[in-house]
């Protein structure tokens, strides 16, 4: 038995070893580290992603700059939108789901550690394979939506659509394998005593946007792979010649995309559900609903796809529809601002940065939900359609909801990823200049789509009055510029010399302040028995008759108990070997078929090398019996 | 995948294995690739007066298929038979059914070689019409999911020689196999419906002029 596992526990290699190196990251899977490298990789693609809307901010500047070519110009959209949404908000939510929810919830690690790495890895290729167009002539220039015949290969000529195909098939890839992750996560590894009822809704939040994910995806992985056998198989899914209906993309894409915004905006939901209750001392008013409003935008976000299409002309009888339940989805999205606003009402509320982006969060949400439902109207948004007014609506939602969100989160949990609190008088002048400079950039476009100044045009003439709100918008990119400068500066000055972090900082309610910062590897040294929602709260406070917080007299100092034999997952090879293959059999599609073939036996070794490694090497617990 | 693993089963808050409910999840995931390129057909099916001649009712071969189908129904009777021999840790019962499996789906295979072939030979194929797309990047997309599971059959039996836990001490394993390849014969069951027989139905083959 020994020789056989031997044999196949090591098809291709040793299991690596080495705790610390770049070797350490590269084969890791602990949850915590590869929550940090989907941060740092996101924040990176996070300037990618601002340098081409500086760009386009300076090109609109003035009435015909010359900053970047038309062409040039619609490469920046395209890249741009596709960056800003698979490559900087999703895996900025992937980040947090992977750092915190199995604290969260008092586990371990995720249930498939390796599967997760995998998830890390593939999302970091296929946004490398995305972004290698950018050397290979021509990034793809159609708009992060594609829309079908333009993306045909009579109107798209060059790769650069082929990039965006393969790309986002190998970044589906990578989110699919992290939605399985926590779904299985979530539902299987609570701790003792931690039902559904008592998860804490940024575990919530994670659940459902998983499920919408698991369900979402493999639309537009049809969609996708339809338009690829067009361009390079000459299948005639969107040929009008052959008769063929170019709508179907459209449905297509929005029965993903509209499901795609709740995955966008739901992570910074549940992280905001989390900063409130700890930042105002109270408990997160009506959890109840607010878990249930997640569960209703998410059921609800799959029927409404066609506000997209209101200009399509599908009829006075669809877009009734679509119009009515675009409305309604905005009641359960309304239901959760008002009890962020109960939770903060009658608390002491500190105002941290952390809880300032929160704050912040909910206002420019509720602008962003506000010109949202104006687009519900379809005659209303049969003006707007197209035009600066949507590109307002949907960067309050985006920017002003999920990037404020996400930077609450930072502020939030960074003392627990790192031990060390981001300085706060930084921070604040950091959300100062963020929230101004968003609010210039952003909000007189507002103006200049009713205006009728058209999206996707590289320049417009100076006898149409537009100047000046664009050159203003312009002003705020550099705001926001300079407060992420302020940010990075923060973090590097906080690595050096910031203040130390004990357990809890901010006097928390969930379980993952209930440990040291940054967590040990296996987290908890004896898994926690939960008994009420806000689990650690609980154990440091009893409630007076009014409902005030009394501090519990701590009993017998639970004496940090040294863990007895616990068994983490061994790191593997496999994980980014897989992710390298999947990456090569996309890429040969690009370039030349031996690639592929060269990918695809590679992929194969590492399934059948990864089937055979036990999840735990069994060198590291001689004594364990098994083998 | 055939997750090989010694880790004890940890203990999970639904009861249900950790990999169990990963294939659930991802078989859910199935459903809405299927469905998806399932409607991609039905809406355009009824262009027969685009298809010149090579229509649904011109070139689908209904006997044939329905034989090919029986074989594939009759591989997922075998695989429950292979799944209830891992669970006895009946290691010679397992063999014969999982490579009884196997071969009903290289059968099948073989079957649908032959079909599009044919269809090939009358001037159909992938992009000679929508229907010639539709058609073949469905039924193909169904194929290559009954080739891996064939390929994930064969692998557990060729484990089955060299690491005998992995099939009978583990019934998992064979479990999860069987999960999946039933799902692919249920996704047949729906393509070879909507595709075959309602796409046929009270159609007349339409020649080209």
């Amino acid at each position: 038995m020994a020789t056989a596992n031997q044999m196949l526990g090591g098809v291709l290699a040793k299991r690596p070893v080495s705790a610390t190196g770049v070797m350490s990251w590269i084969t890791t899977i602990d949850h915590k580290r590869i929550g940090i490298l989907y941060g740092v990789t996101a924040f990176i693609f996070f300037i990618l992603g601002g340098v081409e809307a500086l760009l386009m901010r300076l090109q609109l500047s003035s009435p015909e700059a010359g900053v970047v070519s038309a062409e040039v110009y619609s490469q920046m959209f395209t890249m741009h939108g596709t960056t800003m949404i698979f490559l900087v908000v999703m895996p900025m939510g992937a980040a947090f789901f992977n750092f915190m929810i199995p604290l969260m919830i008092g586990a371990r690690d995720v249930a498939f550690p390796r599967l997760n790495a995998f998830s890390y890895w593939t999302f970091l290729f296929g946004a490398i394979l995305l972004n290698v167009s950018f050397l290979t002539g021509g990034a793809p220039n159609v708009g992060w939506f594609g829309y079908s015949p333009l993306t045909n290969d009579t109107f798209a000529i060059g790769r650069g659509v082929d990039y965006w195909i393969l790309g986002l098939q190998v970044l589906g890839i990578s989110s699919l394998a992290a939605a399985f992750n926590f779904i299985v996560t979530i539902i299987n590894m609570r701790a003792p005593g931690m039902s559904m009822m008592k998860l804490p809704v940024f575990v919530w939040m994670t659940l459902i946007v998983s499920f919408l994910l698991v369900l979402a995806f493999p639309v537009l992985t049809v969609a996708i792979t339809l338009l690829l056998f067009d361009r390079l198989f000459g299948t005639a899914f969107f040929d009008t010649g052959a008769g063929a209906n170019p709508l179907i993309w459209q449905h297509f894409f929005w029965a993903f995309g509209h499901p795609e915004v709740y995955i966008l905006i739901l992570p910074a939901m549940g992280i905001v559900s989390e900063v409130l209750p700890v930042f105002s001392k109270k408990p997160l008013f009506g959890y109840t609903v607010v878990v249930f409003s997640g569960v209703l935008i998410g059921l609800m976000g799959w029927g409404v796809w066609s506000h997209h299409m209101f200009t399509v002309g599908l009829g006075p009888v669809a877009n009734s529809a679509f119009a009515l339940i675009t409305m309604f989805i905005a009641v359960p999205t309304g239901i959760k601002i008002f009890n962020w606003i109960g939770t903060m009402w009658g608390g002491s509320v500190k105002f941290t940065t952390a809880m300032l982006f929160a704050i912040g969060f909910i206002a420019m949400f509720i602008i962003g939900g506000l010109s949202g439902v104006m687009h519900a109207v379809a005659p209303s948004d049969t003006q707007q359609s197209d035009t600066y007014f949507v590109v307002a609506h949907l960067h309050y939602v985006l920017f002003g909801g999920s990037i404020l969100g996400l930077f609450a989160g930072i502020y939030y949990w960074w003392p627990k990823i790192t031990g060390r609190l981001l300085n706060e008088l930084m921070g604040k002048a950091q959300f100062w200049l963020f929230f101004i400079g968003f609010n210039v950039t952003f909000f007189p476009m507002h103006f200049l789509g009713m205006d009728g100044m058209p999206r996707r045009v590289y320049t417009y003439s100076a006898d149409q009055g537009w100047e000046f709100w664009n050159a203003f918008s312009t002003v705020g990119v550099f705001l926001i510029g300079i407060s992420l400068i302020l940010f990075i500066h923060n973090v590097i000055h906080t690595n050096r010399k910031g203040e130390r972090a004990g357990n809890d900082p901010w006097n928390g309610r969930t379980l993952e302040w209930s440990i040291p910062s940054p967590p040990p590897e296996y987290n908890f040294a004896v898994i926690p028995t939960v008994k009420d929602r806000d689990a650690y709260w609980a154990e440091k406070y009893s409630e007076d008759p009014d409902g005030r917080p009394i501090p519990k007299v701590q009993g017998a100092a639970q004496a940090e108990e040294k863990p007895v034999k616990i068994h983490m997952p061994t790191p593997s090879y496999y994980p980014v070997l897989l992710a390298a293959g999947l990456t090569l059999i996309a890429g040969g599609l690009l370039s030349h078929i031996s690639v592929s073939v060269i990918g695809g036996i590679v992929s194969l070794a590492a399934i059948y090398s990864w089937a055979f490694e036990p999840a735990t090497a069994p060198e590291s617990t001689p004594s364990d019996g098994a083998y | 995948m055939a997750a090989a693993t010694h880790e004890p089963e940890h203990h999970t808050s639904t009861g249900l294995n950790h990999r169990k409910l990963l294939m659930w999840t991802f078989l859910g995931s199935e459903c809405l690739f299927f469905g998806s390129l399932i409607a991609t057909h039905m809406i355009n099916r009824n262009k027969a007066e685009l298809l010149h001649g090579l229509s649904p009712a011109c070139v689908l071969d209904i006997p044939i298929t329905s034989a090919s189908t029986f074989v594939l129904l009759m591989s997922s009777v075998a695989m429950v038979l292979a799944v209830a021999a891992s669970e006895r840790s009946d290691l010679k019962q397992l063999r014969i059914w999982l490579f009884s499996t196997a071969f009903l789906g290289t059968i099948f295979l073989g079957f649908q070689v032959y079909e599009f072939s044919a269809f090939v030979n009358e001037g159909l194929t992938i992009g000679t019409n929508l229907f010639g797309s539709t058609f073949f990047t469905l039924t193909g997309f169904h194929g290559v999911h009954v080739t891996v599971g064939v390929i994930w059959i064969l692998s557990m039996l060729a484990t089955s020689f060299f690491r005998k836990d992995l099939v009978t001490g583990d019934p998992l394993n064979i479990d999860i196999t069987g999960l999946y390849w039933h799902f692919v014969d249920i996704v047949w069951i729906v393509i070879f419906t909507v595709v075959y027989l309602v796409g046929v139905f009270g159609l007349n083959c339409v020649e080209a002029a």
